[in-house]
C-alpha cells in the first residue's frame, strides 16, 4: 500500500501532530516503507485460524459494582491549563 | 410529480441506554446524576496516563438482562474496541466501544399501534459503551465548561432494525423499549435527564404497490439516501423529527434534487431539523480492539440464572391481565406500557377481591388518565391513590351511591385529596335506594304537575323524562335511577 501526501496529512490531522509542509514527502515514504514491510505478514495464510484480539490468555477481571473512587475534584482538576467553579475550561467548541 | 402518500419511510433507531448501577463502567466512580461538577472522576474516567479500565460485573449482568428482555442472543464471546474521536469531553481520545462483536446479537420487541394491530421491530444488536462527559458552552462566549462526571458510565447502545414505517411506530418502539428496560430495571428510561437518548436514521421510498418496474421486478427493497438525525429527546420530537424529515425529503425528491447523506440536528423549538456542521474527520473512527481489555466471556449458567430471576415482561403481564381478568388487548396494553399503571391497578383489584376489573380499568384509563392529563401529572403523583379508587368503586358497585354521582364525587377527589366516605358524607350524596322514599317523592311531583301527567296519557311518551329529572332535581341526584324509573313506570300506567 502505497501512502500519498494526502493521506500523510489526514493522518497527521488526526494524530493532533503538527507536519512541516517540507516534511510530507519524507514520511510518505517513511511510512509506505513500513506499510510494505508490515504488508509481508499478508503472505501467510490465515484461513483457518480465528482473529486474536488480545494476544495474553488472561481472563478480564471483573470488579463489584461499588463506590470506592471520585471526589478527588483537586487533583482531577491540578494540571489542567485553566478551571473555574470545578470545570475544566476549553476553547469554545460547539456540536 | 409525484404524491406524498405513494412514498413511506424507513426509518431504524440508535438508542442510547444508560445502565443503572452505582459506579460507572470502567471505573469505581460514583454515577449519581446533578452531583457538583468533577467530584464523581476517577483517575481512569480523567484517562491519567497509566490507568487501567477494570470492567464492572453488574454493568455486564444489566446488559445481559436486557438482551434476554429483546429476546436477542447474548453472544458468550464479545470484545471491547476504541473508537477514536477528538473532542474535549473524551479525555481518552478514544470512547470504549464494542464494534464488531457486540454482548447481544439479534432480537425483537412487538410494538402495539393505535389501529389495534401490533407489529414485530427487529432489533440489530446491543452493545455497552461509555458515556461521555458533559459540555456547557453557554456560560462564556469563547470557552466550553467541560464536567466529566457523566464520563465512563455505562451505555447500552440498541440499534433498531429499518423495520419502523411512520413516527407512530417509532414513537411506540421508543415506549415499548422504554417499559421493558424499566420492568427489568436496567435503564430508568429519563429522556430529561439524559438517561435515554436516541438517534433517528431516516430515508424515503415509494411504497411497494407504486414500486413494481414495467418488467414486473421487485425493487421495493431499494432504500433511499439516509440522514441521521441526531439530539431527539422526546417522544414528542420523535415524532416531530421524522415528520419534518419525511416532507423535507420529499420535496427534495420532488423538485428533482437528490438527499445528501449527512447527520442533522433536530431543533426542538422550531420542530425542525437542520444539517450539523460537520466535524471534520468525524466519522473516520479507527476502530480496533482495545489491548487494555481481553475479551469478554460469559458462560452459560450466568445467562441461566439471569434468565430464571428475570422480572415479568410487559407482553406476558399483558397476556396474563387479559387472561385473568377478561380485559381488552387494547386497555391491558395501557395499563402495561408503565409499570407505575400496572402496580396501581394491581393494588385495586387486589384490595378486595369483589371488584369488577372492567370497571377498574375504565375509572383508571377513563377517568383517572384524562385527569392527570390535562394536569400533567404522572400516576405516581396522582392525588387520588389506588385505595381510595377502590373504595369509591366499591361505593358504586353496593349502591350506595350511582354512577353520575361517583363522577362527581371522584373529581372532588382529586381536587381535595379527600376520601371518598368523607366527600359523600358531608355532601349528602348517598344514594336513596329506600323504595318507600322514592315513591312518596314521586308522588309529590306527579301531583304538582298534573297537566304533565295528563299529556303524558294522552300519548306524549316522552314526558317521562321530565318526570325523572324532577325526582332527581328533588334528591340532589341522589335518587336510584333504577327504582325511579320502575316506580313511575308503575304509577304513570294507572
Amino acid at each position: 500500500m502505497d501512502i500519498d501526501k494526502k493521506l500523510v496529512k489526514k493522518i497527521a490531522n488526526l494524530s493532533k501532530i503538527n507536519i512541516e509542509e517540507k516534511n510530507v514527502d519524507k514520511f510518505a515514504k517513511e511510512l509506505s516503507n513500513i506499510i510494505s514491510w508490515v504488508e509481508k505478514l499478508n503472505e501467510v495464510d490465515t484461513k483457518n485460524i480465528s482473529p486474536t484480539t488480545n494476544p495474553s490468555d488472561i481472563k478480564i477481571p471483573f470488579r463489584k459494582d461499588e463506590i470506592k473512587d471520585g471526589k478527588i475534584k483537586d487533583k482531577i482538576l491540578k494540571n489542567a491549563p485553566e478551571h473555574k467553579g470545578g470545570y475544566f475550561i476549553v476553547p469554545k467548541v460547539i456540536e | 410529480m409525484t404524491n406524498l402518500k405513494d412514498w413511506e419511510t424507513v426509518i431504524g433507531l440508535e438508542v442510547h441506554a444508560q445502565i443503572i448501577s452505582k459506579s460507572k463502567l470502567f471505573s469505581s466512580a460514583s454515577t449519581n446524576f446533578g452531583s457538583e461538577p468533577n467530584t464523581q472522576v476517577s483517575l481512569v474516567d480523567a484517562a491519567m496516563p497509566g490507568m487501567l479500565p477494570v470492567i464492572n460485573k453488574d454493568c455486564i449482568e444489566q446488559a445481559i438482562k436486557t438482551g434476554v428482555g429483546l429476546n436477542a442472543k447474548i453472544n458468550k464471546f464479545s470484545v471491547f474496541d476504541r473508537k477514536n474521536y477528538f473532542y474535549p469531553d473524551l479525555p481518552q481520545g478514544y470512547q470504549i466501544s464494542q464494534f464488531s462483536q457486540p454482548i447481544v446479537g439479534e432480537g425483537y420487541i412487538e410494538i402495539d399501534l393505535k389501529d389495534g394491530s401490533s407489529k414485530k421491530i427487529g432489533i440489530t444488536r446491543l452493545h455497552l459503551e461509555q458515556d461521555a462527559g458533559k459540555s456547557v458552552h453557554d456560560i462564556e462566549p469563547s470557552k466550553s465548561y467541560i464536567d466529566l462526571n457523566r464520563s465512563g458510565i455505562a451505555l447500552m447502545e440498541i440499534v433498531s432494525e429499518p423495520d419502523i414505517r411512520s413516527s407512530e411506530e417509532a414513537q411506540e418502539y421508543v415506549k415499548k423499549l422504554r417499559s421493558i428496560l424499566r420492568y427489568i430495571g436496567t435503564c430508568d428510561g429519563n429522556m430529561e435527564e439524559g438517561s435515554l437518548r436516541c438517534d433517528v436514521n431516516i430515508s424515503i421510498r415509494k411504497k411497494k404497490f407504486q414500486s413494481r418496474s414495467l418488467l414486473g421486478e421487485n425493487i421495493l427493497s431499494e432504500l433511499g439516501t439516509r440522514c441521521e438525525i441526531k439530539n431527539v429527546n422526546s417522544i414528542k420530537s420523535i415524532g416531530q423529527a421524522i415528520d419534518y424529515e419525511f416532507r423535507r425529503q420529499f420535496d427534495v425528491i420532488n423538485s428533482g434534487n437528490e438527499i445528501i447523506q449527512e447527520t442533522r440536528l433536530f431543533d426542538e423549538k422550531k420542530g425542525e431539523t437542520r444539517p450539523m456542521r460537520s466535524k471534520e474527520e468525524a466519522h473516520d473512527y479507527r476502530y480496533f480492539p482495545d489491548p487494555d481489555l481481553p475479551p469478554l466471556e460469559i458462560d452459560e449458567e450466568w445467562i441461566d440464572k439471569i434468565k430464571k430471576n428475570l422480572p415479568e415482561l410487559p407482553d406476558i403481564k399483558k397476556e396474563n391481565l387479559i387472561n385473568q381478568y377478561k380485559i381488552s388487548s387494547y386497555d391491558a396494553a395501557i395499563l402495561v406500557s408503565d409499570k407505575s399503571n400496572v402496580e396501581f391497578f394491581d393494588k385495586i383489584i387486589t384490595g378486595n377481591k369483589k371488584r369488577n376489573a372492567k370497571n377498574v380499568v375504565n375509572w383508571i384509563i377513563g377517568e383517572l388518565f384524562a385527569l392527570l392529563n390535562k394536569n400533567n401529572l404522572d400516576i405516581k403523583d396522582s392525588p387520588i391513590k389506588a385505595e381510595e379508587l377502590g373504595e369509591l368503586i366499591d361505593y358504586i358497585e353496593d349502591q350506595t351511591i350511582s354512577g353520575k354521582i361517583a363522577k362527581n364525587v371522584f373529581d372532588e377527589m382529586f381536587k381535595t385529596k379527600k376520601r371518598p366516605k368523607d366527600i359523600i358524607e358531608k355532601k349528602g350524596l348517598k344514594q336513596i335506594t329506600d323504595t318507600g322514599e322514592i315513591e312518596s317523592l314521586i308522588d309529590k311531583v306527579l301531583n304538582n304537575n298534573k297537566d304533565k301527567v295528563d299529556e303524558y296519557k294522552s300519548g306524549k311518551e316522552k314526558l317521562f323524562g321530565f318526570f325523572v329529572g324532577q325526582v332527581m332535581q328533588e334528591t340532589k341526584g341522589t335518587a336510584n335511577p333504577g327504582i325511579v324509573n320502575e316506580i313511575l313506570k308503575k304509577k304513570l300506567a294507572n
